[in-house]
């Protein structure tokens, strides 16, 4: 079939010259090239063109070529006829459907769970509300549900599970999101402030700060034929990020088990972690420390001994905690064989990640589709075979390990940039596409920003990796009992904003 | 099996900040803005222009932290009228008095803007229920910081608990999305009276970025006013910290 083939570093693509196929052929390639696992969709979305079009964009990944490969259709929007949907084949397309058939009402033939993804506040059915949510249901004497939120017990984010249990065993999870819903793709485009733009992808999920910005600003500098200049900061700032998710997850996992020890010297670790990321730039989240073309906190070598001294000592003596998880039986009880989400299951659900690589998948876009330093510096993926919540926190040991090692060889072999002021003001390409792809701490994270004949920014379709791993979550606690609900959903800890957007 | 344990203890050591009322922050952290009435209004413009939420007005030229990204841009455009410094006591009892004006050399905290009962009831203990409405992570995950082992501010007998039942008030986060708007009325009213109310984060205190989203729902606060406003993107554990103290008279600011 007919795609525009790019990679992560190329310039953005004219949309005139991503080709436009017609649906059964779309259907027929994509159906064969996701049964291989080296694809992987992006990005599906639709885009309302001119009288009424709309036209769809589907951004697939090539992990083995480190292609990305685009291609389109088009569908009058007021066409009633349905498109055979392809998430019965490929589960992973179906929050794309979800979203596609919620937002603009373009009816997938025979998609299974057919359901509202987020309720956005410009969706189609107004009717449709989050406190209807279609829960699935099971009937039988036996069997009891538990509702959970949207309200949580700790200080988190709100969002509905509803569970099916035969006595303390779980058959069934299924999760409704959407509460965290706040118009995030559609501020993009009522703005023409690069700034403001800019702070939203800062915004979207608080934890991925760096990896948000990061995509949207790549996308940016593509959109201005800017190359960016900050590679190495950006990919320090991302392993912080990805050392000190690392670490409070570890911390977190070892409070509901209730170890304390594990618990306060993670806590204690993690605080050292993003009072560096502060020391830096100021904001414990690395807020405003990514910008386009420029940086307002250049990395000054006092700057980089600091973090290479900091980075030392808390890799230091979060070997020591992983040393201790690792040598306690107690421990070692709760966490292993428990909320198993096998490779295959994975694969099928597009899941990315590290929740996929503790599974088995080798997907990190850093070694696939590197972008900036990490062509140079030649990740390899780290994965774990097992699947369970042990598998995903030894996945944290290995990759806050080895960050703070990408962290320290960076620094080693660091020049300071010629420091510029960030580019808020250069107009973008018109009618073109360009995404930034970018492996954050939780994975895949995908912003595809598409321009109008003008250069204003006509949509910017965020993928956070929550996306498709609160599926795997949902299989994770199935046949588990319902205590072990905590553990394992600690151990993807995933985004309900970043879902929600 | 107990030898990497005393390990971990070792390397750990005492963590906890032994005087939560003398801490000072990094330099680098943007906090309490100082706005200076002099160079050119022509450069002021362009900060107020560049402002992603509109937070900075030029006549009267005014920084609202309740809506302040603290990007620091509009000091870089205009450095000689406006400075952040690391001053992280930015809570007020009053939306109104995140409003920073030339020449204000402290976020005020009158006494007399404090309803009276709150500190008799609550100086002792105080149990808060969080509600994340929106919020996207950062605000929460500081709000967990406050009790950790650093700031411990359990200390004072502040934490958070799972219940409104059990608790003696509310913290909001978030921008107050449409779907959460019903969930946190319900919460808030399922906490019983006598009980405070506290706006965290820029977000929460004025929308943020979200303010002029269709997807937000604000029409709480038309009914429920705060006791205690904290900007922030997000809200720095010690500006909770100390705002709840001084709200509870705990501590007083100048």
């Amino acid at each position: 079939m007919n795609y525009t083939t790019t990679h992560n570093t190329a310039s953005a693509v004219r949309l005139c010259d991503i080709p436009t196929v017609t649906y059964a052929e779309f259907y027929e390639d994509l159906a064969a090239k996701l049964s291989d696992e080296r694809y992987h969709i992006a990005h599906y979305f639709a885009l309302m063109e001119e009288q009424s079009r709309l036209r769809f964009y589907c951004l697939l990944l090539d992990d083995h070529t480190a292609e990305v490969l685009i291609t389109s259709f088009t569908m009058d929007y007021y066409a009633e006829n349905a498109l055979p949907s392809l998430t019965a084949l490929h589960p992973q397309v179906h929050p794309f459907e979800r979203e596609m058939s919620e937002r603009y009402g373009v009816c997938f033939g025979k998609m299974p769970w057919a359901k509202p993804l987020r309720y956005p506040f410009d969706r189609i059915n107004r009717s449709q509300t989050i406190d209807n949510y279609p829960f699935y249901a099971m009937t039988g004497e036996a069997l009891h549900e538990v509702n959970v939120g949207p309200i949580h017990a700790g200080i988190i984010e709100p969002g509905a599970f509803r569970f099916v249990c035969n006595g303390e065993n779980v058959l069934h999870l299924e999760i409704a999101l959407g509460y965290q819903h706040r118009g995030v793709e559609s501020l993009f485009t009522t703005t023409d402030n690069r700034l403001r733009q800019l702070l939203l992808a800062e915004s979207i999920a608080g934890d991925s700060t760096i990896a948000h910005a990061t995509a949207f600003t790549e996308a940016i500098e593509k959109l201005t034929h800017r190359t960016a200049q900050f590679d190495t900061e950006r990919s320090i700032a991302l392993e912080l990020e990805r050392m000190a998710m690392g670490i409070a997850d570890t911390g977190a996992l070892c409070m509901d088990v209730g170890y304390q020890l594990g618990q306060v010297a993670c806590e204690a670790l993690r605080t050292m972690t993003i009072n560096t990321t502060q020391a830096w730039c100021g904001n414990r989240f690395g807020k405003g420390l990514i910008r386009p073309a420029g940086t307002n906190h250049p990395l000054t070598p006092q700057k980089a001994v600091m973090i290479s001294h900091n980075v030392a000592e808390i890799c230091g003596r979060y070997c020591e905690v992983c040393d201790d998880v690792r040598n306690a039986p107690t421990l070692l009880a709760r966490f292993e064989q428990c909320g198993i989400v096998m490779h295959e299951q994975m694969a099928q659900i597009g899941g990315v990640g590290q929740a996929a690589r503790a599974s088995g998948m080798q997907r990190d876009l850093r070694t696939s589709h590197p972008w900036g330093t990490y062509q140079h510096i030649h990740h390899t993926p780290i994965t774990e075979t097992d699947g369970d919540v042990m598998a995903r926190l030894k996945m944290r040991f290995t990759e806050v390990q080895t960050s703070a090692a990408w962290i320290a060889q960076l620094l080693d072999n660091f020049t300071p940039t010629e420091p510029s002021s960030p580019d808020y003001t250069t107009p973008l390409a018109a009618s073109s596409l360009a995404f930034g792809l970018v492996e954050g701490w939780r994975g895949e994270t995908c912003h595809v920003v598409v321009t109008n004949s003008t250069g204003a920014i006509a949509t910017c379709k965020i993928k956070d990796p929550s996306l498709h791993n609160w599926s795997a979550l949902a299989l994770a606690v199935r046949g588990e009992g319902i205590s072990d609900f905590p553990i394992c959903n600690k151990s993807f800890n995933l985004s309900y904003c970043g879902h929600d957007l | 099996m107990i030898l990497p344990k005393i390990k971990v203890l070792h390397s750990h050591g005492s963590q906890y900040i032994p005087d939560l009322c003398r801490v000072e922050l990094t330099e680098e952290f943007r906090g309490r803005p100082i706005l200076t009435q002099s160079g050119s209004h022509a450069v002021l413009e362009a900060a107020a222009q560049r402002c992603p939420t509109g937070a900075l007005s030029t006549t009267p030229f005014a920084l609202d932290l309740g809506r302040c990204m603290f990007c620091g841009e509009c000091a870089r455009i205009a450095p000689d009228s406006i400075r952040f410094t690391n001053d992280y006591r930015l809570g007020s009892p009053t939306r109104q008095g995140l409003v920073v004006h030339a020449g204000d050399t402290h976020i005020a905290f009158p006494t007399a803007a404090v309803r009276p009962e709150l500190p008799h009831l609550f100086a002792h203990s105080l149990h808060l229920r969080e509600v994340c409405a929106g919020g996207e992570g950062s605000v929460e995950m500081e709000l967990n910081a406050t009790g950790n082992v650093n700031f411990d501010f359990g200390r004072f007998g502040v934490s958070f608990t799972a219940s409104p039942r059990h608790a003696d008030g509310v913290v909001i986060s978030g921008a107050i999305t449409e779907q959460m708007s019903e969930p946190l009325a319900i919460c808030y009213d399922a906490v019983p009276d006598p009980k405070l109310l506290i706006a965290c984060g820029t977000e929460a205190c004025s929308g943020g970025l979200f303010a002029e989203s269709r997807a937000i729902n604000r029409t709480f606060f038309d009914n429920h006013t705060p006791d205690l406003w904290l900007p922030g993107t997000p809200t720095h554990p010690m500006t909770f910290i100390d705002g709840v103290m001084t709200l509870l008279g705990l501590k007083t600011r100048k």
